[in-house]
């Protein structure tokens, strides 16, 4: 557990870069920091390891001020993602990797072996462990920050906008990742973005700031999205937010419609709007009423194509809701894990599912 | 020209050239070894760094001659100490090196610094592990200036009678031997050559990285 309590950091300048922050992380999940640029979210981060020294208030670790040790052993315990990536250019990328394990001490060997499990955990080929970070791509070299970080095996990670500088399909992948590795390492991790997406992504807590480093709102990102505490989240969280939300809602319980269904190759029935399947009863695409072939087999050249498919084993209101609205023929298809079609699903339902879900709130 | 005073004289010649590579590539250790920690004070603060730069500056205007006269006199040492010229060349060195190692110490980017403090390292470590090692390429480009300039330099100190191979020109010229002096300039030459190429090539060993062509980058 990491604990802010009044804590402000002031420049000798005379900026107040943090300003009274009383902030608990709790262990084994992500906490984001998020806000505009210069809103102290960086010097907040850089705090909790002493790369920035707090001008008052304290900083617990587990009930441990961070001041009272050995700043360089300290840090040693936490794992750090720069933004940026910040690899060291004169070091293989195995080396890069073994950084922290080194300076604990451990012996080149196992220091390089445990090194090389890192990369493949971060899902990094075998063969760059001889290259240098100049010969890996922008998404590449923050795998093999992430790894640096992990080395060690330390129970906290702070990371600063690590994936800022990719292009956005990369961050995407990225963003998975860490959230699969997550799921996996059960971190307490403290991430640092300035991307409302990113931070209500990957949170399961997230500290929106406001410039002036003074904390706006503390709060699970569902919460963020429906419950905005003032204007200036509001504005900050941006638009679509009532849409944004529906994605921290459960679809369990959600009503399914029936839906027909054609194989393809089969005679088309007479109808409005059929779904058309291939023999594992996954979703091809529609036929039209109007495109009907009075009893000829389906082919692919009849088929409109589908809208976003909703997953009822992990789905969420905004899946359900989006299903609805991008399906041709107005109603969302519903499939299993598996991919194979279970039903149909209306706007209208969501709707629905929605206000019983306020209702209960 | 008489070519047979070459053969007559190889002892002597080799002599020679021994003594200009130790009057020349000693002072080029000691400049690195006393220029590294200048160049690190200089990274601390902006005042350290104007006075280390502008002092350096300085010294390497003094002009060679004159700072090999002057110099017995502020060691108390004879004129014909050859530590007289291994001193004076050592300034030079320093002079030269202090500036381009503070910049390249600088030019090693924030987010690699800080990474490296982040991972633990004491300031120390990190200026030994992290920073120094990114300021190779441009230390051996400045070692290669100053060892280079050094054989040159040392010719000087013959004027004086400190040896070295410039002591086959004084010689040369006073008992007019023209092969006594071509062959003083061919040596003084093919030695900075073959430095200069030892040098290029230590730092391409020690450095792997620089030569790792860069991939795709997205
Ligand atoms: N070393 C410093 N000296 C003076 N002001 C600083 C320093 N570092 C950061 N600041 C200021 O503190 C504020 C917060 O900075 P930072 O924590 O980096 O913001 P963020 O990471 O949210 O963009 C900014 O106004 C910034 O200009
Ligand atoms: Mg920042």
């Amino acid at each position: 557990m990491i604990e802010f309590r009044g804590v402000t950091k002031r420049f000798p300048d005379g900026t107040v870069a943090v300003d009274e922050l009383d902030l608990t992380v709790t262990d084994g999940g992500i906490t984001v920091f998020v806000g505009p640029s210069g809103c102290g979210k960086t010097t907040s981060l850089r705090m909790i390891n002493r790369m920035i020294e707090p001008s008052g208030g304290t900083i617990e670790i587990d009930g441990t001020d961070v001041m009272s040790g050995d700043a360089a052993h300290l840090r040693r315990g936490i794992g750090y993602v720069i933004q940026q990536a910040g690899l060291f250019p004169h070091r293989t990328i195995l080396d890069n990797i073994a950084t922290v394990p080194m300076l604990l001490g451990w012996s080149r060997a196992k220091a390089r072996s445990r090194a090389g499990e890192l990369m493949e955990i971060v899902g990094l080929a075998p063969e760059m462990a001889k290259r240098y970070p100049s010969q890996l791509s922008g998404g590449q070299q923050q795998r093999v920050g992430v790894a640096r970080a992990l080395a060690a095996d330390p129970p906290i990670l702070l990371m600063d906008e690590p994936f800022s500088a990719v292009d956005p399909v990369v961050r995407e992948s990225l963003q998975d990742e860490l959230l699969r590795l997550q799921a996996e390492l059960s971190k307490t991790i403290v991430f640092v973005t300035h991307d409302i997406d990113e931070a209500v992504k990957l949170g399961d807590k997230v500290a929106v700031f406001r410039t002036g480093g003074v904390l706006a709102q503390y709060d699970e990102p569902g919460h963020l999205l429906a419950r905005p505490a003032d204007d200036f989240v509001d504005g900050f969280v941006g638009r679509d937010r009532g849409y944004r939300g529906l994605g921290f809602l459960s679809a369990d319980g959600l009503p399914l419609g029936a839906l027909e269904t054609v194989r393809l190759g089969s005679p088309a029935p007479s109808g409005d709007w059929t779904l058309v399947v291939d023999d594992a009863d996954r979703p091809q695409g529609w036929l039209a009423g109007r495109d009907r072939t009075d009893g000829a087999p389906v082919t692919a050249e009849h088929l409109v194509p589908g809208g976003s498919l909703y997953d009822v084993t992990s789905g969420s209101l905004r899946s359900a809701l989006d299903a609805a609205l991008s399906s041709p023929s107005g109603r969302g298809v519903a499939v299993d894990a598996d991919g194979r079609v279970v039903g149909s699903i209306g706007a209208d339902d969501v709707l629905a599912a929605l206000a019983t879900a306020r209702a209960a709130a | 020209m008489n070519w047979s005073w070459i053969p007559r004289n190889l002892d002597r010649v080799a002599e020679l050239t021994v003594q200009h590579l130790w009057l020349a590539l000693l002072p080029v250790l000691l400049g690195l070894i006393v220029a590294l920690p200048l160049a690190w004070l200089a990274t601390r603060a902006r005042v350290i760094r104007t006075v280390l730069i502008t002092v350096t500056g300085l010294l390497y205007t003094v002009p060679s001659l004159a700072l090999i006269v002057m110099l017995p006199l502020v060691l108390g040492i004879g004129i014909l100490n050859p530590l007289n010229v291994v001193v004076a060349l050592t300034i030079y060195t320093v002079a030269l090196l202090v500036r381009s190692i503070a910049d390249a110490l600088d030019a090693v980017p924030q987010a690699v610094v800080a990474a490296a403090t982040a991972m633990g390292y004491t300031p120390l470590r990190r200026f030994v592990a992290v920073e120094l090692p990114l300021a190779v390429p441009v230390t051996v480009a400045g070692l290669r200036v100053a060892a280079v300039s050094n054989m040159s330099l040392v010719t000087v100190g013959a004027i004086v009678g400190l040896g070295g191979l410039g002591a086959l020109f004084t010689d040369g010229f006073q008992r007019d031997i023209p092969a006594e002096i071509l062959t003083g300039i061919v040596l003084v030459l093919v030695l900075a050559l073959l430095v200069d190429v030892a040098l290029l090539a230590i730092g391409r060993a020690v450095t792997p990285w620089t030569r790792a062509g860069a991939g795709a980058r997205a």
